[in-house]
């Protein structure tokens, strides 16, 4: 197979950091709009940086319940008057894009203060409309064969990557149990009770070998932050972790007949070459944890083992904030809840907290480099879209 | 190894009868290719003109080359099962009260991957062979099956939602008086049906056939005069909550053009046995029927109408009674719609001339109405819509694809 065509050197995003780490607390429920989440979202973050709206240049939004409205419609909504103005309906990478969106808006000067938020409502039948008309191949192809969901495209491409690398139960069970753990310190998390490898082992099955720690809960919630330069950061006084490198890929590999990849592998070495770290440079990773075979699958293609070498990887590692592969510090999504898109946003939110010393929960020691991917975007039988971005805290 | 269906009990009149629900029916027009395909029984997918790549799902550009080039064709339909599952909690109300149901990604030999139901004996790793079908909504989905027949296939649970199969149903024979009738009877009897119910016009008048059609087994003789409201509506009211295939064998035959006619007195027999004979029936029946779609083994499963090719286009020797059977086809379509809610099948099954007395001075092919009662059966076992039968039918069906202005002349020459 052809590989990409050899990309000249990216510009480095010097002097480009992220601030003001948001998470509004999640509900399982809301009567509330995504509009109304998206705007307590960005109320903290101009709380938090001491702003006024005005102070807002650059906008983006993502969300898949603030329909019919899209980024322009709230800037009238909440009353703010962008230069810059972005809407990324990318789901599960839509954390990492709204980012690198922002970080080459501030660093051009196109904008000086932009406000990155994805926020999502959950009404009781908003899940369900969501997955009949989540796209036109989700119509046409995925949604009249037993109407499972994501939990079902999960559960093919989980039940292929068993039989493909020899991946158990067990070895998912012991990131989602991993997971629980760093959700107890964590205040906002949905999930409050202690989960152990049995109650894992002996849960219920949802759509075989998919079980019920394996899925997510769909919530509602909002996530956000701040891209500016270092010396915005420093006169607002904000707390700030510096952007080091990212990558973003979609539809990748499409000739596999079933993913066991995904667009990481194409890019991982222009990740670290970007941010000249290894692998080894990193603190703690927040992979995206709609179901556990996925956070296996970015452990490989993120280069901290071989493809094939997950099972392995993670039989021979303690996961949790103070083990010795920190992961998914606040407890993922898999703990805390998905609440739409914010669950695109949650790692990149919870990885800036850790560099900048404001964590809620676990705290990794001495974290200097830290990694976020996203995923998403179930069109048809895979995820397509997939993204990361390594950043480091300190002072540059 | 699938088990066998066993004969359903007789249903407690206190027992709620369950409303049929369906799966999502909604598709992108361009998707409805596949529903074209699997109305007929077809295997095709999108084979783009200018690469050759076949495409799946359904596109309007080829994923390999950007061509807008992309027809449906016949595409060979081997693959093997790469990974299965077994859904168990569904968001859809159709599908909640069918759990467990099992679904599987099948790599195609012709290219790609499809998401696709499974079929019972059909298991991970192994050889398939692919099926579109119509399910409940009337839309095309894939059915993967295993690569050779298995015991009692037919009777698989997945496999019985999306066909109209006779097996311990109860059927409804329109006309017993005709040769058509009295085949078709014999077929659906041996397909397996619990009981079928032939319907005779004036039973005390004796008519060819008779004594054989009493002999068979299953078969019971019912009143049932097309042309009367009244016996048709006493008929319903006695026998349509137990009715779970109607097959309308009406026929009225008669030769000569719109011209050749002179006078009206034949057009409107011709009318009342078969346009307003169907009408009588659908709204006799239909409401029962549409009711009765999810009502367990037996539940209401199709509507048939025998139609004459000659609706699709004018055959002026018969012209006057192409005419009629064209009014059937549209009632036919209109019917289709509306009982597409109980997840009803409408079976629209056409054919050219038969091998009866109407049809004396025709030259050959024709067909024996044994084969039209064998391929009524095969219809419903495949869960189709639309059937050809016969030489003459799909010769129609094949010249007026190509050029239906060419076809109007040939029939008129």
């Amino acid at each position: 197979m052809a590989g990409p065509r050899k990309a000249s050197p990216r510009m480095p995003y010097d002097g480009v950091v992220v601030g003001a780490p948001v998470s509004i607390p999640y509900r399982r429920y809301s009567t509330n709009t995504a509009h109304w989440w998206v705007g307590r979202a960005v109320r903290e973050v101009v709380q938090r940086a001491g702003l006024r709206s005005s102070d807002i240049d650059g906008f983006s939004l993502s969300s898949f319940t603030v329909g019919p409205d899209t980024a322009i419609g709230l800037t009238q909504h909440l009353g703010l008057s962008p230069r810059w103005l972005d809407h990324v309906p990318l789901g599960g990478a839509s954390g990492v894009v709204a980012l690198r969106r922002a970080a080459r808006a501030v660093q051009c000067g196109d904008a000086e203060l932009v406000v990155c938020v994805a926020g999502d409502t959950n009404q009781v039948d908003s899940f369900r409309r969501m997955l009949s008309t989540f796209s036109r191949f989700a119509q046409d192809a995925v949604y009249p064969y037993g109407s499972g969901g994501p939990n079902a495209s999960f559960a093919l491409i989980t039940r292929n990557y068993m039989m493909r690398y020899g991946a158990t139960r067990e070895d998912f069970g012991k990131i989602c149990v991993a997971q629980r753990d760093n959700a107890l310190h964590f205040p906002h998390a949905l999930m409050k009770k202690k989960l152990t490898l049995d109650e894992y082992l002996g849960a219920r099955p949802i759509s075989d070998p998919i079980h019920l720690f394996d899925c997510v809960m769909p919530c509602a919630g909002a996530e956000a932050f701040v891209v500016c330069k270092e010396d915005v950061a420093r006169s607002l006084g904000l707390p700030a972790a510096r952007l080091l490198a990212t990558v973003e890929r979609h539809n990748a590999f499409p000739d596999d007949p079933i993913q066991y990849r995904g667009g990481w592998a194409m890019d991982i070495g222009e990740l670290y070459a970007m941010a000249a770290v290894t692998p080894d440079d990193v603190d703690f990773v927040q992979t995206y944890d709609d179901y556990p075979v996925i956070c296996m699958m970015q452990m490989e293609d993120l280069g901290f083992c071989g493809k094939g070498e997950g099972p392995d990887f993670v039989r021979s590692h303690t996961l949790t904030a103070d083990g010795s592969f920190p992961h998914n510090t606040s407890g993922g999504q898999l703990s805390v809840g998905q609440a739409g898109a914010a669950g695109g946003f949650l790692g990149l939110v919870e990885t800036v907290r850790q560099l900048t010393g404001e964590a809620l929960g676990a705290t990794v020691p001495d974290a200097k480099v830290g990694l976020a991917s996203g995923f998403g975007m179930i069109n048809y039988d895979r995820g397509l879209a997939s993204g990361a971005a390594l950043l480091a805290g300190g002072q540059a | 190894m699938t088990e066998p269906l066993s004969r359903p009990k007789r249903k407690d009149p206190l027992k709620k009868t369950r409303i049929p629900l369906l799966p999502q029916g909604t598709r992108s027009r361009t998707a409805l290719g596949l529903t074209a395909a699997a109305a007929e029984g077809r295997f095709q997918l999108q084979v783009c003109g200018d690469c050759a790549a076949v495409v799946y799902p359904p596109r309007d550009a080829c994923p390999r080359c950007l061509s807008a080039s992309l027809p449906f064709c016949d595409v060979d339909n081997r693959g093997t099962l790469l990974a299965e599952t077994t859904i168990r909690t569904s968001t859809d109300v159709y599908f909640r009260e069918r759990m467990p149901w099992r679904i599987g990604t099948v790599l195609l030999d012709a290219g790609p991957a499809i998401v696709a139901h499974l079929h019972g004996d059909l298991r991970e790793g192994e050889r398939t062979r692919l099926e579109l079908k119509l399910d409940k909504s009337g839309q095309a989905i894939v059915i993967a099956l295993p690569a050779r027949d298995t015991p009692n296939m037919a009777d698989d649970p997945q496999w019985r939602e999306l066909t109209c199969d006779p097996k311990y149903r109860r059927v409804l024979v329109t006309d017993g008086r005709t040769a058509v009738g009295q085949a078709m009877a014999e077929a659906l009897s041996q397909a397996g049906a619990s009981i079928v119910f032939v319907g005779v016009a004036d039973p005390w008048k004796p008519f060819p056939g008779e004594e054989r059609l009493r002999k068979l087994e299953r078969v019971e003789i019912v009143v049932l005069d097309l042309t009367d409201t009244i016996s048709v509506n006493e008929c319903a009211g006695e026998f349509a909550p137990r009715v779970d295939i109607l097959v309308n064998t009406a026929e009225h035959v008669r030769t000569g053009g719109i011209v050749e006619r002179k006078g009206l007195t034949v057009a409107r027999e011709e009318l009342e046995v078969r346009y307003l004979g169907l009408m009588r029936i659908a709204q006799a029946f239909g409401p029962v029927l549409r009711a009765r779609g999810a009502d367990g083994i037996n539940s209401a499963a199709a509507f048939v109408n025998l139609v004459s090719v000659f609706a699709l286009a004018s055959w002026p020797a018969y012209g006057a009674f192409s005419a009629t059977e064209a009014a059937c086809l549209s009632a036919a379509q209109s019917l289709r719609a509306e009982l597409r809610p109980g997840g009803v099948k409408v079976v629209n099954v056409f054919f050219g001339p038969l091998e009866t007395e109407w049809y004396q001075a025709v030259p050959p092919p024709k067909l024996a109405p044994s084969a039209l009662g064998r391929a009524v059966v095969q219809a419903l076992r495949q869960g189709l819509e639309d059937v050809f039968v016969g030489d003459i039918a799909e010769d129609i069906r094949a010249r007026l694809a190509v050029n239906p202005k060419a076809l109007e002349r040939e029939l008129g020459s």
